[in-house]
């Protein structure tokens, strides 16, 4: 990873958010940009949690990573990811309950997010405490960026109005706010974005599938 | 016995987890590709399903319950998660390598995989008995079985189609779920639990 590290704290926080967005680019953990961004309050609430959790389970593993032996390092890791998961699913649940009794399942599960799990093994098991910091402050805000993205066209779209507030005043396209309105909207947004990348950045376009 | 089979009904249709519940998703779009990997995925996944359905509900109702440990659910299922599959990738590794061969690379994936959690998380919010946990981990297993047949068959035809090129791959994944997902609303109200 000696590339990685003359790369600036700027560079990290970028790559996060545009190179390797976690939704839009690499398409991991996609469950909740489907199912939580029907409301743009909800789907940042969500993006703060992730955001939350990707920031504290880098640094903490980043210290940690030379006491864990390789061979148990995967259960080590998601056992310290579980940890922060609880630390926020309870402040959550502390704090904004009407919108947790909605996502409440959906913050307990980012402990299986796979984008988490894989920015502690690529990059902070193998990087430095304040390197760590800034690639997850990067991840965290590319999420929070692709799921405020998908929530903001969901809720414009889908009822017209912004964070409950009305600003169109035109029927709405129902379908956006359903719950399967979400598997459109981030379709629509990844193709959206491919081709943004295609057209001026002379890209190939995000085309791998999954993992 | 109708409820138990009620219950199947409604965690494998009604409840389904891609197309109702929207979980699952990074496995769901990257094992699709082909029929064969999705046959695959979708026998190790009710597999571990029911077992892990049984063993977390075991650990809920015996140990956390009597001593009030309930906020630690996410921690101790993931950690019996990992475990349970971290033994039987071993196991299956010495006791049958063919199977292993098959299967293995899909037990690696299961560890962070929010199905797998989910369900015991349900189990623990639904208060079911040992026998429905069971059942319901089988009706989960069934439906993302089903699923996963349903889309690797259509992304198998998707191949020979013509896709504008920034839709290609992911994207008209994403719209064909959304599809199948109207197609599902179908099932809601069928039964009311």
């Amino acid at each position: 990873m000696s590339a990685a590290q003359k790369v600036s704290y700027f560079g990290l926080i970028r790559n996060g958010i545009f190179g390797e967005n976690p939704v839009f680019r690499v398409a991991l953990s996609l469950c909740p940009a489907v199912a939580v961004t029907n409301t743009l309050k909800s789907g940042l609430l969500m993006g703060v949690a992730v955001f939350f959790v990707q920031v504290m389970a880098n640094i903490s593993i980043s210290i940690v990573r030379k006491l864990i032996h390789a061979r148990i390092r995967l259960p080590a890791y998601i056992l310290i990811i579980g940890t922060w998961v609880t630390v926020a699913n309870l402040l959550l649940a502390a704090y904004e309950w009407p919108i947790y009794k909605e996502i409440g399942l959906y913050v307990e599960l980012i402990v299986a997010f796979a984008i988490i799990l894989s920015r502690a093994e690529l990059f902070a098991s193998k990087n430095e405490v304040v390197p760590s910091f800034f690639d997850g402050l990067g991840m965290g805000l590319g999420f929070m960026f692709a799921l405020g993205a998908i929530s903001f066209v969901r809720e414009l779209l889908g009822n017209g109005a912004l964070l409950g507030y009305h600003v169109v005043n035109t029927h709405p396209v129902l379908l956006f706010a359903l719950p399967m309105g979400g598997f459109f909207a981030v379709g629509l947004l990844m193709g959206f974005f491919n081709w943004i990348d295609i057209r001026f950045f002379g890209g190939h376009g995000a085309s791998g599938a999954g993992h | 016995m109708l409820k138990l089979f009620e219950l199947v009904v409604a965690a494998s249709l009604v409840n389904n987890f891609v197309f109702t519940r929207y979980l699952g998703l990074c496995i769901f779009m990257g094992v699709t590709k082909k029929m064969e990997t999705a046959l695959g995925m979708s026998m190790t996944f009710t597999a571990v399903m029911v077992i892990s359905a049984a063993i977390n509900w075991v650990a809920y109702t015996f140990v956390m319950e009597p001593y009030h440990l309930e906020f630690l659910k996410i921690l101790v299922f993931v950690a019996i998660i990992a475990g349970f599959v971290q033994s039987a990738d071993t196991i299956m590794r010495k006791v049958s390598p063919g199977l292993y061969y098959k299967l293995g690379i899909y037990l690696a994936l299961i560890i962070t995989n929010c199905i797998i959690l989910a369900v015991p998380l349900t189990i623990a919010e639904s208060h079911y008995n040992f026998i429905q946990s069971l059942v319901f981990g089988l009706g989960s297993g069934l439906g993302f079985a089903l699923a996963l047949i349903i889309m690797a068959s259509i992304r198998e035809k998707l191949e020979l189609a013509d896709v504008p090129r920034p839709f290609q791959g992911l994207p008209i994944a994403f719209i064909l779920t959304g599809l199948i997902a109207l197609a599902f609303v179908g099932f809601s109200g069928l039964i009311t639990l």
